[in-house]
């Protein structure tokens, strides 16, 4: 039976740790991520888990303790936000390419500069070619359910890779709404109990976890990570049907919202699919056809199945909370551009960079952007391809 | 996914290759010869040696083996020079000298 209760973003991911009971969690505090580690130290605290917490002096030492911890054979996380996960950087590409199927709660905030502890993307989006599966939240309900599904994903022996569960800084970290809980036993079945295969407290079965590599090995060590990357999506979609089945909630590669007749879709992650998606329902009352594909995976990168999902509208917007400073747009306007490319989906593409550090976003903005999206494809309007909305100028 | 270590050589396929190449078998470290590294030299004078085994435990690579509470001769497959032994010893019995010296010197001299 499911309990309803009132929690921040992060206070719904903490719970969820509670509930999956974890051998191990090293972490270093940094806004806004920093109540992860304070609730579940509190939890440890008051014997409700035993998960062994290890204060560290740093975020390259909380991911050096992570990865030490799962290769040893414990059930590892650790929680961080912008300058943590850029300090943790090096660290992140050995956990991927030890294969460690560490769960990292990251609460999205910008990277300094100039500096700021509000909102974008630019920490995990940076973290993108790191080898780390990443999955995004729209609100502090999907924070809670993409961490319970964060173990049986990467710890299948198909994957084996470590996992990324981001969420909004203070937009959904802080904020509080209604949520559902699953009861604790549900939780613990779900997730189930960590048999490593393979580990270093292994009595009589010796080994060794991260050996340098000549040259002869490693580019084959890359590519085997790199098809275990592209398994992970067969994986992450067969557990959140199992998830939903249990819970009725939750997305597999992303969310369609009012798109199967759309002419007009907007491709964003995280919080600000919700503001999209209310823009969508008064545009609809108009007889706008628009939509919403709200992305929940980017690594592995869906290209193929978002390019047929789009594959029948006339424009798309192409929504990066972050900006890549190229010239061309942001990781999402590339990624996806060259997956509709490659299908030949030759739709109006326009990319926008958006909710920069913080900057709120807004109904009024989405409409704005259909209103061009509808500009373009009624009159042949054209604009420039890359560039910001929300933009004070003259 | 546990693979006898000797099955993997430098020309395995990628589907042939541990996981995050890890391997599965212990001691390995001794199969790799890093005294190939050495730039300076350990040079023992038995003659010189009290077996005072200062020296042994002072080797951060285990290259002063100790036999029947002696310590025996170098290990020069792995010694990396860094002379920490020659500074321990109270008795002038190792002496570090530049270069790679070959083997044999240590044959004749421990």
């Amino acid at each position: 039976m499911a309990k309803r209760d009132r929690m921040s973003g992060n206070e719904a991911v903490a719970y969820a740790i509670k509930q999956i009971n974890p051998d191990v969690m090293p972490a270093f505090p940094i806004t806004p991520s920093t109540e992860i580690p304070q609730m579940v130290s509190t939890f440890i605290a008051n014997g409700e888990i035993d998960t062994e917490f290890i204060p560290v002096e740093s975020e390259h030492s909380s991911m050096s303790a992570a990865i030490g911890s799962e290769a040893a054979g414990a059930r590892t996380l650790t929680a961080t936000s912008s300058c943590g996960l850029a300090f943790m950087w090096e660290e992140l590409l050995v956990a991927a390419s030890n294969r460690m199927p560490i769960a990292l709660a990251l609460v999205n905030r910008t990277l300094s500069g100039p500096i700021n502890i509000n909102c974008d993307h630019s920490d995990s989006m940076g973290a993108r070619d790191t080898g780390w599966i990443q999955i995004y939240a729209e609100s502090n309900q999907e924070a809670y359910d993409n961490f319970i599904q964060a173990y049986p994903i990467a710890e299948d022996p198909r994957v084996h890779l470590p996992i990324m569960i981001c969420q909004d800084g203070f937009i959904t970290s802080h904020a509080v709404m209604n949520i559902e809980l699953l009861e604790d036993k549900e939780v613990k079945d779900f997730v189930g109990t960590y048999q490593p295969e393979e580990f270093l407290l292994n009595p009589g079965k010796p080994m060794a976890v991260g050996p340098y590599s000549v040259s002869n090995y490693a580019m084959e060590a890359r590519y085997n990570q790199e098809a275990a990357m592209e398994a992970s999506k067969d994986v992450i979609i067969e557990v959140a049907k199992k998830y939903k089945e249990l819970s009725g909630r939750g997305f597999e590669l992303f969310e369609e919202y009012r798109t199967e007749d759309a002419d007009y879709i907007m491709l964003i992650i995280g919080s600000a699919a919700g503001t999209a998606k209310q823009a969508v329902d008064d545009l609809r009352d108009k007889g706008i056809k628009a939509g919403v594909l709200k992305l929940r995976v980017f690594r592995p990168f869906p290209a193929d199945e978002i390019a047929a999902a789009l594959s029948n509208c006339k424009a798309v917007a192409i929504m990066d909370r972050t900006e890549s400073y190229n010239g061309h747009g942001g990781p999402l306007a590339s990624e996806v551009t060259a997956g509709l490319y490659r299908n030949k989906v030759m739709i109006d593409t326009m990319c926008y960079t958006y909710g920069l550090a913080g900057r709120d976003f807004t109904v009024d903005t989405v409409y704005g952007i259909f209103d061009e999206l509808k500009d373009i494809v009624e009159n042949g309007a054209e604009y420039k391809q890359h560039r910001y909305v929300g933009l004070r100028s003259k | 996914m546990r693979t006898d270590v000797n099955k993997i050589n430098e020309q395995s396929t990628h589907d042939e290759l541990t996981e995050g190449l890890m391997i599965f078998a212990g001691a390995t470290s001794k199969d790799f010869k890093t005294g190939e590294w050495r730039t300076n030299t350990p040079i023992f004078y038995p003659e010189k040696c009290k077996q005072c085994l200062l020296c042994a435990p002072v080797c951060p690579d285990s290259c002063i083996p100790v036999v029947n509470s002696k310590r025996d001769r170098f290990d020069y497959f792995h010694c990396k020079g860094c002379g920490i032994c020659a500074v321990n010893c109270p008795f002038g019995a190792i002496e570090m000298v530049e270069g790679q010296v070959p083997m044999k010197k240590e044959v004749t001299n421990g």
